[in-house]
């Protein structure tokens, strides 16, 4: 995608994408490469080496059995990345169609889906997941199909509510007259000026999803261990929380990093967008 | 009377969603792989036992007519039955609400308590440095998981100094608020992020709106202009901007019962799970949705008491 000049000199002010844009790439270079730079195994389990301190042979300190925490801060950082983004992508393109084709149709289609949307909204956002996991039972495609059943709501209302603006303008008047298919019109003229608001909050979301993903871990109903993951991690610390702060102290650090850089790229994405529309 | 009015018509919408409640929660307990009495007596249920509850729980019924039972059952206060208590789920669920209501109370209180100072001070210091700082500390707060919070909150507030109690609920109004605080606060410093943000943005259209210029122009002090005609308005605007935020608040405490060893709904959700207490979890799920339900009508229909613009 090309960028106007105007745009390219509005991205440079833009603080929170930047500094939030910096601290995602960080996060990707040490998930995709700190295993290799820092070849430690995080599922070997050594008793002789156990909840040791911070120090330079385990910066991150080792957890009960002996295993280093940053070896297992960043396989897990891999584990939780790819969950959350796969829980936060379904969402979005079936709540973003759903939204589309709600707000383009109007009349009994419209009425109907947006039933269904308020029924689901009355649920907390944790316990219709947990329940769902719970019920369906821990592991990964479970965890994908309870957040695409929970979060599509909020995509459809966005997307919807921007249809709704967008098919009153004149040049989607122009495109029927012209004879285009609904197919066509929707897909073609109408998603792309309605999509933006949906991106943004895609990057709230990916904050709620991983903070939801870990806490699923923590009560023990997500990612099973031994696997990595920083919610399991950090109730795993829970215990030595007193003698052996690292243990839970660095997977939470993790997420609070993970959840900083997506909110300040989604502030900086809004503003960006806002003043160009 | 009008009132009355507005408040009726909004409780017959609330039909339709409570019966969507119903069919979701229902389907909840059918969708899982295999079927329910086989699920619930385990692998040591015998062909004959698995056969005997499937006749008691009605599993052999067409769908809908299972459906239609299940929901006349829980218009009728029967939410079925417990398979670890082995007794009806309606008192057991009740008694846990009081303590989720108490929790869910406090930290709106904390939450509104928080959000009101920093969202005016950062709306008066627009895009200033002490607005930027608001922003980025409730961005931090926001990212924190609650339960992560939780446990350093413990180990700083409770182990080291000793402040407040480590877990459970406490007897009695003073050890039950001491219980109560920590698990209150850190949902509400969760809340707060996400509410700050709101009331600033609609802080700053109040101060920019013509009846706070002309109070202005009329000369009086600018402190009296934010008491009177600014606070007011922003107060009506909390109660709505905390309205929205009812779920993740009362969703909030699913965790945090958990880790605070508070005996509300949340922590028996979780347990529940784990003791594949099926029925138990159709039932709290129908509860939670009702009392997000109910929050929010209640929400509703006070503001349309504090804000005599909106139309009744």
């Amino acid at each position: 995608m090309l960028l106007s000049p105007e745009t390219r000199a509005r991205m440079k002010r833009n603080r929170p994408l930047q500094v939030g844009g910096a601290m995602l790439v960080v996060l990707l270079l040490v998930i995709g490469f700190g295993g290799a730079v820092f070849p430690a195994d995080p599922l070997a389990v050594d008793f002789s080496t156990a909840l040791l301190p911070p120090s330079l042979d385990h910066p991150f300190g080792t957890d009960d059995m002996g295993r280093d925490v940053l070896a297992r801060v960043i396989a897990a950082g891999l584990v939780d990345m790819e969950i959350a983004v796969v829980c936060v992508v379904l969402p979005f393109v079936i709540g973003s169609i759903v939204g589309l084709v709600s707000g383009y149709a109007g009349g009994a289609v419209d009425a109907v889906i947006m039933r269904i949307v308020d029924v689901f909204w009355a649920f907390p956002f944790y316990v219709l997941v947990i329940s769902i996991v719970g019920s369906l039972g821990p592991g990964i495609g479970n965890m994908f199909l309870a957040f695409t059943l929970v979060t599509w709501i909020s995509f459809a209302r966005i997307v919807r509510a921007e249809v709704l603006v967008v098919k009153r303008l004149d040049y989607v008047a122009a495109t029927r007259v012209l004879g285009y298919s609904h197919l066509r019109i929707m897909f073609r003229h109408v998603l792309p000026n309605v999509v933006t608001p949906a991106i943004v909050f895609m990057m709230s979301d990916v904050v709620l999803t991983i903070l939801a993903v870990t806490a699923l871990g923590f009560l023990g109903l997500g990612i099973q261990p031994p696997t990595p993951e920083w919610g399991v991690m950090i109730a795993e610390g829970q215990n030595f929380i007193l003698d052996a702060w690292w243990i839970s102290v660095f997977p939470g650090l993790a997420i609070v990093w993970v959840g900083i850089s997506f909110a300040l790229i989604g502030d900086g994405l809004d503003d960006l967008l806002r003043a160009k529309g | 009377m009008t009132l009355l009015r507005h408040a009726l018509g909004r409780s017959l919408q609330l039909v339709p969603v409570l019966i969507g409640i119903t069919l979701i929660a229902f389907f909840l307990l059918r969708v899982m792989p295999g079927d329910p009495a086989t699920l619930i007596l385990g692998s040591r249920g015998t062909p004959d036992e698995i056969a005997a509850l499937t006749k008691r729980l009605g599993l052999d019924q067409p769908l809908w007519r299972q459906y239609l039972t299940f929901l006349f059952d829980l218009l009728r206060g029967r939410f079925g039955q417990s398979i670890v208590y082995r007794t009806e789920l309606g008192p057991l669920i009740l008694e846990r609400t009081s303590a989720t209501l108490q929790l869910v109370g406090l930290s709106t209180a904390i939450a509104i308590v928080v959000t009101l100072p920093f969202a005016l001070l950062a709306a008066l210091r627009k895009d200033r440095f002490l607005d930027q700082a608001i922003k980025v500390v409730f961005v931090v707060v926001m990212s924190m998981p609650a339960f992560w919070l939780g446990i350093l909150m413990v180990m700083v507030f409770s182990v080291h100094l000793g402040l407040t109690p480590v877990s459970g609920f406490g007897e009695g109004l003073v050890e039950r608020l001491r219980h109560l605080l920590l698990p209150s606060l850190v949902i509400a410093l969760g809340t707060s992020a996400l509410t700050i943000r709101t009331l600033r943005s609609s802080l700053i259209a109040v101060l920019g709106a013509d009846h706070v210029d002309t109070a202005r122009a009329k000369g009086l002090r600018g402190s009296t202009v934010l008491a009177r005609h600014v606070l007011r308005n922003s107060l009506i605007s909390t109660i709505s901007v905390l309205g929205v935020h009812t779920s993740w608040v009362i969703g909030g405490t699913v965790v945090i019962e958990s880790v605070f060893g508070i005996p509300g709904l949340g922590s028996l959700l979780v347990s529940s799970i784990s003791a594949r207490d099926y029925p138990m979890v159709q039932g709290l799920t129908v509860t939670f949705a009702v009392l997000v339900v109910l929050v929010n009508f209640v929400t509703d229909v006070a503001y349309a008491i504090a804000d005599p613009r909106v139309k009744l």
